[in-house]
């Protein structure tokens, strides 16, 4: 009796699925002809069905990719320091999925840094550690062998480095969303975060020094840590995502106590055909709480890179 | 047997549901990442099938000393995307309608600041009322290198 309840369930899951895929296929297939028919019958006018489709507005949470957070390392006055990488020896360890993820992030954020600093060598091992963990997730083909192969061609040519390294992540977060995995997408990204806001953490040696850039866009990342909040909230019924957003928390609570205040932002286009956004932030940290800061996010980079 | 057959029918009705974004991720690459040129494309993909009518919202934060290139665009057949730059105030800093829907606008930030960037998709005056057009929408952005 239990075995043929089951087998009715079954049936039933698989019919409810075949069902609901057949019908996202018949909407991926409108998108495919870019037309979506509309029954007028079951509108009076057709601005209702606007008005109806205005309420399924999409949200998105971006955050600063690996490559970006190394520019701005970089632009802030950051040295380069092979040291404080996570060292490429301990992919081995990495068999988790979350583990996977969070350190595919780490060394994304890794091999940007190098790439910046013209470390053709590193960014190489950083590059296979990467497309290990990103098939070791089955993320196939977001990084293929040429890859490799074309760093090397290219190790004089910065530019073309860095566009290689862009369009594996953006492979890599494309074939994730496709595949409907963006929770381990969000945790990627997270884990990238982290690795950037340990290598500026790490490399401030004197909070105190006046106009230190570095310490300006560690600050910053109190604006970008609303973002990684939203981001994990979205995805928190998956546990490994839960996990993470529990380290964020903790951030949080030491950046709460960390004043950052933003002033009007006023938009002014000059003869350039670059537009400047002007405003000004007033912030302040004390050395207590940059300390706490930076023994916190060890801590957290310690427990995904261990 | 029969649930062999299950199976196969879940992997076939599978097979056409992924393409929409399979093929708004070739949109992306093709079409929009090429509008940030020369600017280096930060790697992140942020897309989706909007309908006329829908709108979308990114955050994003953007920093000190930086230069951006965004870039927003839809497949053919949407016509228009605007897309507005504000500030968490809400304030619009920048809408695309002042300069007739262009696809891309460079900017930078004397203090690191969080935007959104809302895109709308608009009604196509000429599409019949039975019908709503719809297509990829991609949202990129670009980093200037020194």
């Amino acid at each position: 009796m239990a075995i043929g309840l089951v087998k009715v369930r079954c049936k039933s899951i698989a019919i409810f699925f075949a069902l609901t895929l057949f019908l996202f296929g018949c909407a991926s297939e409108s998108s495919k002809k870019d037309k979506i028919d509309v029954d007028i019958s079951d509108v009076t006018v057709n601005d209702a069905a606007k008005v109806g489709v205005q309420t399924a507005r999409q949200i998105f949470y971006s955050l600063p990719s690996p490559l970006e957070t190394a520019m701005i390392l970089k632009r802030a006055g950051a040295k380069y320091n092979e040291e404080i990488l996570n060292p490429v020896e301990k992919i081995n360890r990495y068999n988790t999925n979350k583990s996977m993820a969070l350190n595919l992030g780490i060394y994304s954020t890794d091999l940007s840094y190098a790439s910046l600093f013209d470390q053709t060598q590193a960014s190489i091992r950083y590059m296979s550690a990467s497309k290990k963990l990103a098939e070791g997730l089955g993320i196939l083909n977001a990084i293929d062998n040429t890859v490799i192969q074309k760093l090397e061609e290219n190790v004089n040519n910065r530019e073309v480095i860095m566009d290689i390294i862009s369009e594996t992540f953006l492979n890599t977060n494309s074939i994730l969303e496709e595949n409907d995995r963006v929770a381990i997408g969000s945790i990627i990204l997270v884990g990238g975060w982290v690795e950037g806001l340990y290598i500026a953490t790490t490399l401030v040696e004197n909070v105190q020094v006046a106009d230190n850039e570095l310490v300006e866009r560690i600050i910053d990342q109190k604006l970008s840590l609303s973002t990684v909040i939203n981001l994990l909230e979205q995805h928190k019924e998956h546990p490994d995502v839960k996990d993470v957003l529990e380290d964020v928390v903790s951030l949080k609570v030491i950046y709460d106590q960390i004043q950052l205040s933003v002033s009007e932002v006023e938009a002014v286009t000059d003869e350039s055909t670059v537009t400047t956004l002007r405003s000004k932030n007033v912030s302040s940290v004390s050395p207590a709480i940059f300390a706490s800061l930076k023994e916190k996010v060890a801590n957290i980079r310690s427990k995904y890179t261990m | 047997m029969k649930s062999l057959i299950y199976i196969l029918l879940i992997g076939v009705f599978t097979l056409f549901a992924l393409p929409g974004m399979a093929q708004c991720k070739n949109f992306a690459k093709k079409v929009c990442k090429l509008e940030l040129s020369p600017f280096i494309h930060d790697g992140n993909f942020n897309a989706a099938i909007l309908t006329e009518g829908e709108d979308a919202e990114l955050f994003k934060t953007f920093y000190a000393g930086q230069e951006y290139r965004i870039s927003v665009c839809g497949s053919e057949s949407i016509t228009k995307v605007e897309f507005q730059v504000l500030d968490v105030q809400r304030k619009v800093l920048y809408t695309n309608t002042s300069r007739n829907f262009a696809p891309s606008w460079d900017f930078k930030v004397e203090a690191t600041q969080q935007l959104i960037i809302l895109v709308k998709v608009h009604s196509n005056p000429a599409s019949k009322p039975e019908e709503l057009s719809s297509g990829c929408v991609a949202i990129m952005f670009g980093l200037k290198a020194d």
